[in-house]
């Protein structure tokens, strides 16, 4: 499996265009589709490394998930994305397919507020548990007051 | 032929709450205000003191207890973040602050001095509120680098606690980012100072005029 291999084969499964150059591809696919693209890179593409998983906030465009995985063995990437919409936080998890991405799922429910569905223990991992909000949204003000320590 | 990725297979988590905390915060909020001063021994040299004469026999005992106060302060060893690495030089060799009788010790409870070295975040707050109440009474903090002392360059951060007077009283504030030993060392003279200005049962004497 190439990496032009795996371009033609996601455009022929998801009818979407690969973008990226080279061996970093990216991918943007509707949020129902999101485990779907997973899978198949898991299982058809052999992208068996988790990279990273975070999130963008577009403001008024909502959010949009983005994880990356690897074939480390073809040396190709693939970057997925997903935009949620405005007023979204559900998107599907990607635990059952790697492991790795627990911990990463974690953060971004952390920073982000969204919520993985299927993930099997989505609470908060580096702030404390009885915080309230979510820091790396927009929308979440300058110096809020955090007693009794803020 | 496509070969299949095994699918692993999480266990659900084994987590319960950690009360360990929240049951010191109820602890500490329910301790009473001025419990670190002994009422009795207050009153005792409060007698001796008013005594006609006596407040020779009050100064030669603060004398005392403050000279051999400020000539075993012993820090702990509290780093927090690359504050700790000029901290760590101040230990070391070569600016030596074991000839000012401090050793670094590896334990709060037989500690006097507390230096918070580095940002605290506000998850590290409640910890550090736990470490300086394992110190035994009398105890000093010295807030090093701007971090400590305001929040620094990570004020504005969701997490930070704008300065560690918020969380401890705090006794000199040494300032620089990181500061370096040398400066490090001249808060240490100057709490060496604040010490031996104590009055007795351990409250607050104005500080000497050379400091200010």
């Amino acid at each position: 499996m190439t990496a032009a291999e795996a371009r033609a084969l996601i455009e022929q499964r998801f009818g979407v265009a690969a973008g990226g150059d080279g061996a970093a591809i990216v991918v943007t696919v509707p949020p129902e589709q999101w485990l779907a693209l997973g899978r198949a890179a898991r299982e058809a593409l052999g992208c068996v490394y988790f990279n990273f998983c975070s999130a963008v906030d577009w403001k008024e465009e909502g959010l949009e998930v983005v994880a990356r995985v690897e074939n480390l063995d073809a040396g190709f990437s693939l970057t997925m994305k997903t935009r949620l919409g405005p007023g979204v936080t559900t998107v599907a998890s990607l635990t059952s397919l790697w492991r790795g991405a627990d911990w990463m799922e974690r953060e971004a429910y952390d920073m982000f507020g969204i919520r993985y569905e299927g993930h099997p223990d989505l609470r908060r991992i580096l702030l404390p548990q009885d915080w309230e909000g979510h820091p790396l949204l927009k929308a979440y003000a300058v110096d809020t007051p955090h007693p009794p320590y803020r | 032929m496509e070969v299949k990725a095994p699918v692993p297979q999480i266990p659900p988590p084994v987590w319960t709450e950690f009360k360990d905390l929240q049951e010191w915060e109820k602890y500490r909020q329910s301790r009473p205000e001025g419990d670190k001063h002994s009422a009795l021994f207050e009153a005792v040299t409060e007698g001796i003191y008013n005594f006609p004469g006596g407040f020779v026999v009050t100064s030669l005992a603060d004398g005392f207890l403050n000279w051999a106060r400020k000539s075993s302060v012993w820090p702990v060893t509290f780093g927090l973040a690359c504050c700790a690495i000029e901290m760590m030089a101040t230990f070391a060799s070569r600016f030596d602050v074991e000839r000012l009788g401090m050793v670094p010790w590896a334990s709060p409870r037989h500690s006097d001095l507390m230096i918070v070295s580095g940002t605290v975040t506000i998850k590290m707050a409640p910890m550090l509120k736990r470490i300086y109440d394992q110190m035994p009474d009398p105890k000093w903090v010295v807030s090093m680098g701007s971090c400590a002392n305001s929040g620094g360059p990570f004020r504005h951060g969701y997490h930070v606690v704008k300065g560690v007077d918020r969380v401890v009283p705090v006794d000199v504030y040494v300032p620089g980012c990181p500061p370096p030993p040398e400066s490090l060392l001249n808060g240490l003279l100057i709490l060496q100072d604040q010490i031996a200005h104590f009055r007795k049962t351990g409250k607050r004497a104005t500080p000497s005029a050379k400091i200010d």
